[in-house]
């Protein structure tokens, strides 16, 4: 049997679109796959994608830390203990800033301080409009464990796409480089890096590349918007070509993807002559290559 | 008096609207401090091109094991709450991605086998602009995945200057509250799209619990986003300014230069947006 391939979208930068262009090529793709939403914090593939939702499953994230005042001597060894300084003067554990080691529960002497699951976010399994498998999350706000909320998200995808046959599972990923998106790139088989010809979005995909070659994972260049600075365009691809990074392609600018996402269409779906839907047919071309490759 | 700018989305304006809000403070005479905080993607030196004076290393606590003392009692392994410690025979394997700095395996064990170390996560760069502005910056080793003792280091730095803005990471979780949790205000920046709307509902939502002042600025305005109006409406939340879509500023931004030096009619709408939130700052205290 078949092992699935997946492939995450990720850009370092924020607003390079990624969650617009993954949804563009999906359009274009045949077959049936599995998709996942792993930006967790401000998951908006479901907007353009449509879901149909059939399940949602409670997350549970880190434990906290609560004082329950009528056992509470005030002796301070809580205080103590605690790293984070979470605690206040009243004894009142800040929620927002308590990391959830359990520290005070721990040392409480009159067993003071329980030290419960609390639920951080909602799973939400179902079908895209097109009916293929899709999952998504929403961590609470505040919440941290976004990491850990991608990694069950990813087992959930990874299961259910076997139980249906899938052979690839397609994941829109996170901004930044740390906790949400290590955990989505960890074992993929491909990242797709995004980026614009823009001087933050070169420095912070230099970050994500440099995160990749880490972990030692497959990576592709995708330059979007790419005729707002040709000069810094040939500088990205130029980056491909020293990196030996294979180029997906570019795409120019096009006012009709906003209007397409406030229609909760894909851009392909909305437009399939827009400049930016004709150049994601060539870049599914050789998207489609590299999965092969990846067989 | 701290103003951060955060988005929830990314991409949506957050590091042009600091570092142009700090740039026309520093013209205006005010003694600015720009302390960028999404240290995972640190990119308004990019348009402030600070000369850097001093790069601090952020360390954090790492349990060392001294095995000979060890009596295998795994009260250690059991108490981790994040599952960093593992007791292999008898080996103790530490999984340092996951050690939150904690000290409860220091502070449990009462063999002494464990002992205090440390290891570097990333760095606070600390340095001035042209203009006057001091400039703080965590930046995040790559490979590392918590941003927080960054975030906590680089604030730490804090005190200089009359006006600190604060540039904040995007998203809602944990990096994102660390960075406006004791700011005075929060700017939201975001667009008029679905995307846009969807994770400027989770931030309003979260800085409405904590009972943050906050104030909206809509950027890349261009057609009609009725919904984004509405909800403004619905909740009343004060809009501090607008900027249109215009692709001048998404070139003079894509050669990380400061939109207000290129393009100077810009001005009064960011002067316009600090006096209102000026306003609501101090009609609150």
């Amino acid at each position: 049997m078949e092992g699935i391939r997946e492939v995450v979208f990720l850009s370092g930068k924020g607003g390079v679109g990624k969650t617009s262009i993954l949804g563009g090529i999906y359009s274009l793709m045949d077959g049936e796959k599995g998709v996942v939403d792993c930006d967790v914090d401000a998951a908006n593939l479901f907007l353009i994608l449509g879901c149909k939702v059939k399940e949602e499953k409670p997350f549970y994230g880190s434990k906290k830390a609560e004082i329950r005042k009528d056992k509470c001597q005030e002796c301070g060894l809580c205080k103590d203990v605690c790293e984070f300084g979470a605690i206040n003067e009243l004894f009142v554990v800040d929620p927002i800033i308590c990391e959830g080691c359990g520290s005070c529960f721990v040392f409480c002497p009159h067993s003071a301080v329980s030290f419960i699951e609390e639920r951080a976010g909602t799973i939400y399994i179902g079908e895209t409009k097109k009916g293929d498998l899709f999952l998504y999350a929403e961590l609470f706000p505040g919440e941290e464990s976004s990491g850990k909320l991608v990694q069950t998200l990813r087992e959930e995808a990874r299961r259910r796409a076997k139980e249906r046959g899938l052979s690839l599972i397609l994941m829109d990923g996170s901004p930044g480089i740390g906790c949400p998106v290590i955990s989505s790139v960890a074992g993929v088989d491909l990242v797709v890096a995004l980026c614009e010809p823009q001087t933050s979005s070169v420095h912070d995909l230099l970050r994500l590349l440099e995160l990749t070659e880490h972990f030692r994972i497959r990576t592709a260049l995708l330059i979007n918007k790419s005729d707002v600075n040709p000069s810094l365009s040939a500088r990205l691809k130029k980056i491909a070509e020293e990196k030996g990074l294979p180029l997906l392609g570019e795409i120019p600018y096009d006012p009709l993807i906003i209007e397409a996402q406030r229609e909760g269409k894909t851009i392909v779906e909305y437009s399939r002559d827009s400049v930016c839907s004709k150049a994601l047919e060539r870049v599914y071309e050789r998207f489609s290559m590299i999965l092969e490759e990846l067989r | 008096m701290k103003i951060a700018f955060a988005s929830g989305k990314g991409g949506t304006g957050k590091t042009t609207f600091a570092v142009n809000m700090a740039y026309l403070l520093s013209l205006s005479g005010y003694r600015v401090k720009f302390l960028d905080l999404d240290v995972e993607e640190p990119d308004g030196h990019l348009f402030l091109n600070p000369q850097i004076e001093s790069v601090v290393p952020v360390k954090v606590f790492i349990p060392l094991f001294e095995m000979e003392k060890c009596t295998f009692c795994k009260k250690c392994v059991q108490t981790c709450a994040f599952h960093a410690l593992f007791m292999l025979g008898k080996e103790m394997l530490f999984f340092q991605e996951l050690c939150h700095s904690c000290k409860l395996c220091l502070r449990i064990c009462e063999k002494g086998a464990v002992k205090e170390g440390e290891r570097e996560v990333g760095v606070v760069r600390i340095g001035k602009t042209d203009s006057s502005i001091i400039f703080v910056e965590g930046r995040l080793k790559v490979g590392e995945a918590r941003p927080m003792p960054v975030i906590d280091a680089a604030k730490s730095h804090s005190g200089d200057g009359d006006i600190q803005i604060i540039d904040a990471p995007p998203g809602t979780s944990c990096p994102f509250v660390r960075s406006v949790y004791d700011s005075d205000f929060v700017v939201l920046v975001t667009e008029p799209t679905p995307f846009g709307l969807h994770d400027l509902e989770k931030c309003v939502y979260f800085l409405k619990s904590i009972k943050k002042p906050f104030g909206l600025v809509v950027n890349k305005e261009k057609g009609e986003f009725p919904r984004l109006e509405e909800y403004v409406l619905q909740n009343e939340i004060p809009v501090l300014g607008r900027m249109p879509e215009d692709l001048r500023i998404a070139k003079v931004l894509s050669e990380g230069k400061i939109l207000l030096r290129e393009l100077p009619e810009y001005r009064a709408r960011f002067e316009e947006i600090f006096k209102r939130l000026k306003r609501m700052i101090h009609g609150r205290n």
